[in-house]
């Protein structure tokens, strides 16, 4: 818990609460659920959500971390490239961040088929951020295949929300 | 700081450290035991002659009516098979048997809990005239005998009650927790005696099973008897598991897991409920299966999101790459004989079947029927292969490895990923609801009858049938 919470203060270059107090005493309130989102301790956003967090990531890119693609498909169009640009620009302005990206699938696939599919859509965003010159050791892919749907229905509104490479802060 | 520094640093690898997995295993699930087959009191009169001639009967085997009462014993004691000793394990021998030929829409069966109780002379020299009168054209008889060393003496009998003629008979020794295993032997001996089929019933499925919302699933590992008996989990659901397979022997499972957050395929030995990656290294890899011998592991894997086929010896080492299309090739498998494999890939542009030699060599395709076609399994018998048609629904199929003969077993909104009974008569799959997102696994006939759902605790996927058990 203590190491962790150094651990994020590190990345939010404060080093002033690191490694002085490991021992909490016991008379402290509970921790904070989820120390992923400490108290906001960075310079540069001093009352929003900081940097090296998921929520400080989709503010500064406006909710572009999601791309979309159709049926089978794995091209990064022209609104794909903007928000990868969008992005890129964040990753290179925090350079200490690593990203993973998601790929995802709709359910009108088989199983094996759309992991393999999520896989290459994971790949095709990656590429362009490294084409973007974001170096490749900060970003990691892993797919979902059709396992992790944001969109519930059966129906092709649903499946659209679904075919998505879900670009996610690694804390 | 220093100290601080090295966590940091462990945070970011964590998802490559090997030391993240094998912590989402549960209990192991106790090792297969072999069932010796023992010699069985032919009885008076029997002529052998009936063991191999044909049987009487010459309407609808779905019209043949079998009687099955309950098994006899000598004397009625104690075994840990059933609380109330030998007589009543007697009872449900007869009552798994009927069970499993009526769930399979099987002949007519008759069971215990409406037949008069044989007495243990009985079993071999049969009450003739108790029996004909029932309707039925058929006669099971058997007895349960407790041994001196713990275990049980299972003997079946199959009588024509037209001819008053034995047709078949065995027995079996088993351990008073297997005691299943021995009716469901039984059933395999009738069905196969009845219908010149190869067996079934004695014959495990490994499968996932499903809970939690559509957007929130959890997978866990399971393994149940071909009946649903004895069901298992092997995993606890904490990391979502997938597509597993039992290794030809049942020793081991292979299946993919998310325990350290990729996609990868384990090696799950069901002996020592240890568990280790098919490969070492970085990239997600997915769609295993064993070869027939289970010396060979096939499986996809994706470097740079390029996806093509590999094979590993079971033992581990080298690996070798089959495929090197730029499209996804994946869902390989292996011929009976394991000389030909057949998988997925959509090189043309969508998924469509292949065909390609064992080592990689003549690759080409099969599948022209229009719409897509996905999760290819070759029959036991080798004669068929069924697999997923995707023309609207989805829908499990059937063809004749030469790409001809398509046949479609079932119709609904989603079914997919058949898997083959031992003797490739029967396909299992599992279907998926609407919006919903329900699953459940289903079996149908070759021939497009008696489709059914099966007895599963809670939702379930990605049924694999393993062979008849050892």
């Amino acid at each position: 818990m203590n190491i962790r919470f150094a651990s994020v203060a590190l990345v939010a270059s404060t080093v002033a609460l690191a490694a002085c107090n490991k021992q909490a005493p016991e008379e402290l309130p509970p921790a904070p659920a989820q120390t992923a989102t400490p108290t906001p301790t960075g310079p540069t956003t001093p009352t929003g959500p900081s940097v090296g967090t998921q929520a400080h990531f989709e503010n500064a890119v406006s909710g572009q971390n999601v791309i979309y693609f159709d049926t089978d498909g794995y091209d990064i169009d022209s609104e794909d490239a903007q928000a990868l640009r969008t992005q890129a620009s964040y990753l290179q302005q925090y350079g200490q961040v690593t990203v993973t990206v998601e790929g995802h699938t709709d359910e009108r696939g088989t199983r094996e088929y759309n992991l393999a599919l999520g896989e290459r859509r994971a790949n095709a965003a990656k590429n362009y951020l490294v084409s973007l010159g974001i170096p490749e050791s900060r970003i990691r892919t892993v797919s979902y295949g059709k396992e992790r749907p944001v969109a519930m229905g059966s129906n092709e509104s649903a499946w659209a929300q679904n075919r998505r490479a879900v670009t996610v802060v690694v804390n | 700081m220093k100290h601080t520094l090295l966590a940091f640093t462990a945070l970011i690898v964590a998802p490559l450290a090997s030391t993240a997995y094998a912590q989402d295993l549960g209990e192991a699930p106790p090792p297969v035991q072999d069932v010796e087959q023992t010699q069985v009191e032919a009885g008076d009169d029997v002529d052998d002659g009936g063991l191999t001639g044909s049987v009487s009967f010459e309407g609808n085997l779905d019209d043949l009516g079998i009687a099955i009462p309950a098994f006899a014993t000598d004397r009625n004691v104690p075994t840990t098979a059933n609380a109330n000793g030998t007589a009543a394990l007697g009872e449900e021998l007869a009552r798994v048997i009927t069970a499993d030929l009526r769930n399979n829409g099987l002949f007519e069966p008759t069971g215990p809990d409406a037949l008069p109780k044989p007495t243990f002379a009985n079993i071999t020299s049969p009450a003739w005239t108790n029996w004909t009168s029932r309707g039925a054209e058929m006669l099971v008889h058997g007895y349960v005998q407790a041994r001196g060393d713990g275990r049980l003496t299972v003997g079946c009998y199959l009588y024509d009650l037209e001819l008053k003629n034995q047709l078949v008979r065995e027995g079996w020794v088993v351990q008073p927790s297997e005691w299943r295993r021995a009716a469901h032997k039984c059933a395999d001996l009738i069905y196969s005696r009845l219908t010149g089929e190869s067996p079934f019933f004695d014959s495990r499925i490994a499968y996932i099973a499903e809970t939690g919302p559509k957007g929130n699933r959890t997978k866990r590992l399971a393994i149940m008897d071909s009946d649903g008996a004895n069901h298992r989990f092997i995993t606890t659901g904490r990391s979502t598991a997938l597509t597993p397979r039992y290794s030809p022997d049942y020793s081991q499972l292979l299946y993919l897991s998310y325990v350290d957050g990729n996609p990868r395929i384990y090696v799950y030995d069901i002996g020592t409920g240890k568990q280790r990656l098919v490969v070492e290294n970085k990239n997600p890899t997915i769609a295993p299966r064993w070869s027939p011998d289970g010396r060979n592991i096939l499986f996809s894997m994706a470097v740079s999101g390029n996806t093509d086929i590999y094979r590993v010896s079971a033992n581990g080492g080298r690996v070798e790459r089959l495929t090197d299309a730029p499209g996804i090739d994946i869902a390989g498998s292996y011929s009976p004989d394991g000389s030909k494999i057949v998988f997925e890939s959509d090189r043309s542009g969508s998924q469509q079947i292949y065909m390609m030699n064992a080592d990689g060599s003549g690759q080409r395709r099969l599948s022209f029927f229009g719409g897509r076609a996905a999760t290819p399994e070759w029959s036991p018998r080798g004669d068929q292969i069924a697999f997923t048609h995707i023309s609207g629904n989805f829908r499990v199929a059937v063809m004749n490895p030469q790409g001809r003969g398509l046949r479609h077993l079932t119709n609904s909104w989603q079914d997919e990923a058949p898997t083959w009974a031992p003797n490739g008569r029967i396909v299992q799959f599992f279907r998926t609801t609407r919006n919903s997102g329900d699953t459940a696994l289903w079996q149908v006939d070759l021939t497009g009858e008696n489709e059914r759902r099966l007895p599963t605790p809670v939702d379930a996927s990605d049924p694999a049938w393993g062979p008849i058990l050892p």
